[in-house]
């Protein structure tokens, strides 16, 4: 498994001028990056599939008593509709333009779960500082007072 | 009574970002309601939802709050419809009212604080808490809105953004994906369908739901501007001149983000952002300043002029 720091430099390097290569490496990064979450958490990611795609499988495993991790499921969707779109029709007009978008899908993707990892104590179904802030309170208020 | 005729007037919850950085969505959407012939009442004497700060601390102390304004309303106003505009106001009441009706606990800390303020206690169910988007969607509706369009949004290419807090976590929503011609979770299209029905042509937009990075923008505010400038990226790929926004974290997120990644990393990305209740104050014939174009930071007039609305 690469590093999140490799993973978004390889998403930076993924060229669209070949959309299906475009489109199968950034699927394969987008797995990696679920891979990450879950093996953060203690799992071990699935070889599972749904409805065609490891990628929405990962997503689900990833979202067990983590709500707000929901928060990425039409991200993780998207992903998976563009890479149909690209590899089941490559000669469509749109097609670069569509490797160029499922680029920027996985690299929303890649932010948010990154982001996610960096605060890992989470409030309910959106993003929270309170880990930093609590952190910085207790830099500044060792006493707890 | 049909829905059209419940939400001819309801009770008009603004919450504090629109009485601030949101001010021009305040104006906007009051402007849009009067120009429609729909009442908004204040919620008398309201106060905050109990955003993300009180709700990451204590998320019971967040649905009293959230039950306050609507025992407000429905007890002292005798209203049976709160209209909130803010996505996060809309989700905090949508989830107060869940938890009152799910959580013994919830309920029980919720009459307890009630009492010690003095106020009777918000039962769940007593009201429906709507979005400004189901509002005018069900109130007017696409037809209504067409017949008093006077200023066609026609040649404006819009990605309508929705951002996170509108659909999810989906359980909060019972009447949304409820088939025909309710709201959907996944791919939501109230904005999409105001918005063309007043003759803008709306772009396949894949982010429309994806996090603007709102709540990290003060703690990690490089994750937040990536985030954005990915969103402003592929709205400009999508072929979109505005991004349409229904929220005031996010529309906010986007204005000062959209400049912080120019300074930071040198990158513009020249697309516009509007509330989804400026284009369509515009739309039925009211000027740019009466929705309060003027008060946002991303430079819109420009287009407008181009556009022929201004």
């Amino acid at each position: 498994m690469r590093t999140l720091a490799d993973l978004e430099q390889a998403i930076e390097a993924v060229r669209t001028d070949d959309p299906v290569l475009a489109a199968n490496e950034l699927l394969a990064i987008g797995e990696e990056v679920f891979e990450h979450w879950i093996t953060a958490k203690g799992g071990t990611p699935t070889d599972d599939s749904r409805e065609g795609f490891r990628l929405l499988a990962l997503h689900r495993q990833g979202t067990k008593g983590e709500p707000s991790f929901n928060a990425c499921r039409e991200t993780g969707r998207e992903l998976a509709y563009y890479y149909n779109l690209i590899t089941l029709d490559p000669g469509a007009v749109e097609t670069t333009d569509r490797a160029a978008m499922m680029k920027m899908i996985s690299s929303h993707l890649y932010l948010f779960i990154s982001g996610k990892l960096q605060v890992a104590a989470l409030g309910d179904f959106c993003c929270s500082s309170k880990p930093i802030r609590t952190a910085d309170a207790q830099l500044q208020d060792p006493e707890g007072a | 009574m049909t829905m059209k005729d419940k939400y001819k007037k309801v009770a008009y919850y603004p919450g504090c970002a629109l009485e601030g950085s949101g001010h021009s969505y305040n104006r906007s959407t009051k402007a849009v309601g009067k120009a429609l012939g729909l009442d908004l009442v204040e919620v008398k004497n309201w106060n905050c939802c109990g955003a993300m700060e009180v709700k990451n601390v204590d998320p019971k102390l967040q649905t009293y709050l959230s039950s306050r304004v609507m025992s407000i309303a429905a007890n002292e106003m005798d209203m049976d419809v709160v209209m909130a505009p803010c996505n996060g106001c809309y989700h905090n009441l949508k989830k107060a009212e869940h938890d009152l009706a799910n959580d013994d606990d919830s309920a029980a800390v919720v009459d307890r604080l009630s009492k010690k303020a003095g106020h009777k206690t918000y039962e769940s169910g007593q009201v429906e808490t709507i979005h400004a988007l189901d509002w005018i969607k069900d109130a007017i509706g696409e037809d209504g809105l067409r017949e008093r369009v006077k200023n066609s949004l026609e040649g404006i290419k819009v990605a309508n953004y929705y951002g996170c807090m509108y659909t999810r976590p989906r359980h909060i929503f019972p009447e949304k994906d409820q088939g025909n011609g309710s709201e959907s979770t996944s791919k939501p299209h109230f904005m999409d369908d105001l918005l063309a029905a007043a003759g803008a042509e709306n772009v396949d937009f894949p982010l429309k739901t994806a996090c603007c990075g709102g709540a990290h923008t003060l703690s990690d505010s490089d994750t937040s501007t990536k985030l954005v400038l990915n969103i402003l990226r592929a709205a400009k790929l999508s072929g979109a001149d505005v991004i349409a926004t229904e929220c005031p974290t996010c529309h906010t997120g986007l204005e000062m983000h959209q400049i912080r990644a120019e300074k930071k990393y040198g990158e513009k990305v020249d697309v516009k952002i509007l509330y989804f209740t400026q284009l369509l104050g515009m739309a039925l014939g009211l000027k740019p300043r009466k929705v309060g174009v003027h008060e946002n930071i991303s430079k819109s007039m420009p287009l407008l002029k181009e556009k022929g609305l201004a």
